[in-house]
């Protein structure tokens, strides 16, 4: 394990930026978000969240699919260019971390997204574990561990410092980079310590572990067809908040933006199930009401992804349970429709 | 809060027993102190319905697409700020108020727990206020903390319009009797000092919070002006519909023509920023059509009362001709 | 690994024939640059076309596998796409990719079969595939019985090649149904769920059914008191698709993405799967 000062991280920073794009935790108007490294920007290591989470670095708000150049009755089709130099993402926390996989199983099972999978390839991910857990945080439900976050590198904050811990190649590849900077830390007690005090707070997390056993053991019939959907549901906006926030949701909307100059750009952008035209074709929807448009959502995240891939479509960061505007989240539908929390 | 809270929900069961109602958009609490939710009760439930200082969702829109009943009314409870949206849909034909029972319910600024957070308290797990009503007390996961109410309010609360409803079919206090609301300050002076940057100055203000836009139409499907059943940019046969903000541009736009179609008609509920994942200050942008507004044609409030016709929508022989009182500067 | 294909991106199609079938049904005859069939494709699949800067839809390719030139489209002007689709032109250029789905199983489960078709309407156009490649391997299927129906003679979609080539095709029967009595019909009248009632098809027959949800809802009754088993009839759905490859979120009916686990589904499978379509 190395370490660096916590005072010297722009150096850290500066280090990887010169060599590659560094996404990290940067205070934007108020809130934290993951923008470029620019020297300029306020760096937030300290917050335990993002209002977005880390998929726009893999799964970006929009991107440009292809371009089609007119000229008279024809056109020409110019693919989309994928990305083809490493970036690093740092500060990523363990629930974020666990979400890259979860979008892996859609984006990277055959026919694979080549515009994710080229992301993915050059993408580096350096997560940070957590130290002051909230009340909000559940991602002990998914078996996920956030005092040893997953990732390319792992790092710590404690005692001062910025702890580093390669854990794959591409993170030696990305630790030979800034070793300039980096020191050996001998002395790990540090991490230990705090990992020690984090995993007893975790215990004392209202709705650190959830029960969902409910959700793998029961047909999907059954649970789609309880009448509570009408209750859970009532008082949702329809807007795409706890959507676009969430690690994990993937919806995708293809759209053509014409530009009048016989350029058309066909992008891709993140589209949210709880819009009430995400069904809607021209004479018919097949989820007409956001009482469907909700347990859709939710249907999905704790029933139909793990009759599809085994897993649930959820890490349990909370972000839905901060951010909708009228309270409404995964961990209620969980404990109304599928029993209380162990 | 708690004895205001038994009062109300004594009363809503008067009305669902005598007949005249058969449910009540109320509030349901969270899993947390903060996270309280819309919900229409009935008489099977209303025991579970809450009302304290996290029930700010203006629950005057949810009469626009609550289900319809021909016989029975549907209670509705204001606060003094709502009141004002509610007339405002009354004007816009949007909601029939012969088939509502409104309350007006008193408020003394509801809390905002983002701004709880903002002061370093994290592991928030209830919340408890004094008897007074002015100092909260906040239990985490790391120990108790004390934040003054009136520090940790919804920045709307900052410029209250008052403790007067100016709808209601019933005050469940008589206004003058109701506890005091937050003290207002001068809404207009934010706007002002927007008003007061250099073009560049202000360019940079609005894109460095508009930047953070996710597009979750949260503010459009919160907002008691936003009634459209097919909005603008929902719409593929409009040429502007868009699901995310491709560029800065379209960032900057959204936001503004939806200013822009509710110029007039907003009653500056503050839903919009109250409702805002990202704490954009939306309401500025309205705010700074309605100095303009009463600047031009002289004071005037959506919402004060129902079935008046704006300036924006009235014509008279006097009206200021806006290209000529303002004039850009530069 | 990032050279790997790029299944949104289209290839570009060149409308080669446009045929009014019904006041709001169009067939479109597609080829690529270079004039020959975008693609293979097993009966029942669809394909994602799109106007540039209009959009993409996913529409169920009409022709049969066994025509070896071009493909084949019979699409309802219904909302947005469609509309600026039957603007095309021949000549016009689209873009086309797939194909999608899994298709009818016409050389697994349904071959040796007799089969009967129920159509409604532009309900006819997956079915039609199954159909043509069906009588280009006559030997390989049993007798072949179609009921089709549409509001009037003049929303029957394919009447050309219907009285030309199926009626006169050996072991096949063809029901023809209106709604309502129309001058110059003088064959049946009366609504689909009902004509199939009193064809009365073999018990031996697999079906397959297509056509508005409600039509489908009373033949599927109408078959069941008839005697027919839930796992002898097919259907194909359609629901809004974006991507056609199970990602974009959006055509799921339970736990299955109509674009990659249908658009064809038996009714004993429906049945196990939330009736959100």
């Amino acid at each position: 394990m190395q370490k660096i000062a916590v005072n010297d991280l722009d150096r850290l920073y500066s280090a990887i930026a010169q060599a590659m794009r560094l996404y990290l935790p940067v205070e934007v108007a108020g809130e934290v978000e993951f923008r470029p490294y620019d020297g300029a920007a306020k760096v937030r290591l300290d917050a335990l969240q993002t209002v977005k989470s880390a998929k726009d670095a893999f799964f970006p708000i929009s991107e440009d699919l292809m371009k089609f150049h007119k000229e008279q009755k024809s056109f020409t089709i110019e693919p989309g260019k994928e990305l083809d130099e490493d970036f690093a993402i740092l500060g990523v926390r363990a629930c974020d971390a666990r979400s890259f996989s979860i979008l892996d199983h859609v984006f990277l099972t055959e026919p694979r997204d080549g515009f994710y999978a080229a992301r993915r390839e050059h993408g580096i991910v350096v997560s940070l574990a957590c130290s002051r857990p909230e009340e909000t945080c559940f991602c002990q439900t998914f078996g996920i561990d956030p005092t040893n976050p997953e990732g390319d590198v792992v790092t710590w904050l404690a005692d001062g410092n910025l702890y580093w811990e390669p854990k794959t190649e591409k993170g030696q590849k990305l630790t030979d980079l800034v070793k300039d900077v980096l020191t050996d830390a001998e002395d790990v007690s540090a991490v230990e310590k705090q990992q020690a005090s984090v995993r007893d707070i975790l215990k004392k997390l209202p709705i650190g572990k959830l029960n969902l056993d409910y959700f793998t053991s029961t047909d999907q019939l059954e649970i789609f067809h309880r009448p509570e959907w009408e209750e859970l549901s009532q008082g949702c906006l329809g807007c795409g908040t706890c959507t676009f926030v969430c690690p994990t949701c993937q919806c995708y909307d293809i759209r053509d933006f014409n530009n009048g100059d016989g350029q058309i750009t066909r992008y891709r952008c993140w589209d949210s199930c709880m819009y009430s035209d995400f069904t809607l074709m021209a004479a018919v929807n097949s989820r007409k009401t956001q009482m469907q448009r909700f347990r859709q959502r939710f249907m999905h995240k704790l029933v139909y992804a793990p009759l599809n891939k085994n897993e649930f479509s959820c890490v349990g960061c909370g972000r839905c349970l901060r951010k909708c505007p009228v309270g409404k989240n995964i961990v209620k539908v969980a404990k109304k429709i599928g029993g209380d929390a162990q | 809060m708690r004895e205001m809270r038994d009062k109300l929900v004594s009363r809503v069961k008067e009305l669902l027993a005598d007949g005249s109602c058969d449910r009540v958009i109320g509030w349901r609490a969270g899993e947390f102190c903060y996270d309280v939710t819309p919900e229409i009760f009935t008489a099977d439930n209303v025991d579970e319905m809450i009302f304290d200082d996290f029930c700010g969702p203006n629950q005057s829109k949810y009469l626009v697409n609550a289900p319809k009943s021909d016989d029975k009314k549907i209670i509705v409870l204001l606060k003094p700020c709502d009141s004002y949206s509610y007339n405002e849909l009354i004007t816009e034909h949007r909601i029939q108020p012969e088939k509502i029972h409104a309350i007006g319910v008193p408020c003394t600024g509801m809390v905002d727990i983002d701004k709880i957070r903002a002061k370093g308290i994290a592991g928030i797990t209830g919340i408890e206020e004094d008897e007074a009503g002015t100092m909260l007390t906040v239990h985490t996961i790391y120990g108790d903390s004390t934040v003054a109410k009136k520090d940790v309010l919804e920045d709307r609360c900052y410029f209250c319009k008052g403790k007067k409803h100016v709808a209601g079919d019933e005050m469940l206090v008589p206004d003058e009797e109701a506890p005091d609301t937050p003290e207002a300050g001068d809404r207009m002076a934010e706007v002002a000092r927007l008003e007061a940057m250099a073009p560049q100055e202000r360019f940079d203000f609005w894109r460095s919070q508009l930047s953070k836009c996710i597009r979750c139409n949260a503010c459009r499907n919160a907002c008691p002006a936003c009634t459209c059943r097919t909005c603008v940019f929902d719409n593929p046969a409009s040429g502007v519909s868009a699901k995310v903000n491709v560029n800065s541009f379209e960032e900057n736009m959204f936001h503004i023509i939806r200013a822009f179609h509710v110029a007039g008609r907003c009653t500056d509920c503050g839903e919009c920023s109250r409702v805002c994942p990202q704490n954009i200050p939306l309401h500025l942008l309205n705010r700074k059509f309605i100095k303009d507004i009463d600047e031009l044609y002289g004071t005037f409030q959506a919402g004060a009362e129902p079935d008046v016709r704006g300036p924006l929508v009235s014509y008279t022989e006097g009206d200021a001709e806006a290209s000529v009182v303002l004039r850009r500067e530069n | 690994m990032s050279s790997c294909h790029e299944e949104l991106i289209p290839k570009i199609g060149i409308v080669t024939d446009v045929r009014r079938d019904t006041p709001d049904v169009k067939t479109f005859r597609v080829v690529t640059p270079d004039g020959r069939k975008p693609f293979e494709h097993i009966p029942g699949q669809c394909a994602m076309i799109s106007i540039p800067g209009v959009g993409e839809g996913m529409f169920s390719i009409t022709s049969s596998p066994t025509v070896e030139s071009y493909m084949e489209f019979s699409i309802k002007k219904a909302g947005h796409l469609t509309s600026f689709i039957h603007e095309l032109e021949p000549g016009s250029m689209i873009t086309i990719r797939g194909p999608y789905g899994n298709g009818f199983p016409v050389d697994t489960e349904l071959k040796g079969k007799s089969l009967l078709f129920v159509a409604g309407g532009i309900g006819l156009a997956p079915l039609h595939s199954v159909i043509d490649y069906c009588l280009a391997k006559r030997a390989d299927y049993g007798e072949i019985e179609v009921v089709y129906g549409s509001r009037s003679k003049d929303d029957l979609v394919d009447i050309q090649e219907i009285r030309d080539s199926w009626e006169k095709a050996d072991n096949f029967k063809m029901h023809l149904t209106i709604d309502r009595p129309q001058e110059g019909w003088d064959g049946h009248v009366g609504f689909v769920p009902n004509y199939v009632k009193e064809v009365n098809p073999s018990l031996d027959k697999v079906a397959l059914i297509c056509g508005p949800p409600i039509m489908i809802k009373f033949t599927l009754q109408n078959m069941m008191d008839l005697g027919f088993a839930r796992n002898q009839v097919y259907t194909t759905l359609e629901l809004r698709m974006k991507c056609g490859i199970g990602k974009c979120g959006r055509c799921n009916v339970g736990s299955k993405y109509v674009c990659k686990d249908g658009p064809v589904f038996r009714f004993d499978q429906l049945d196990e799967l939330p009736d959100e379509y």
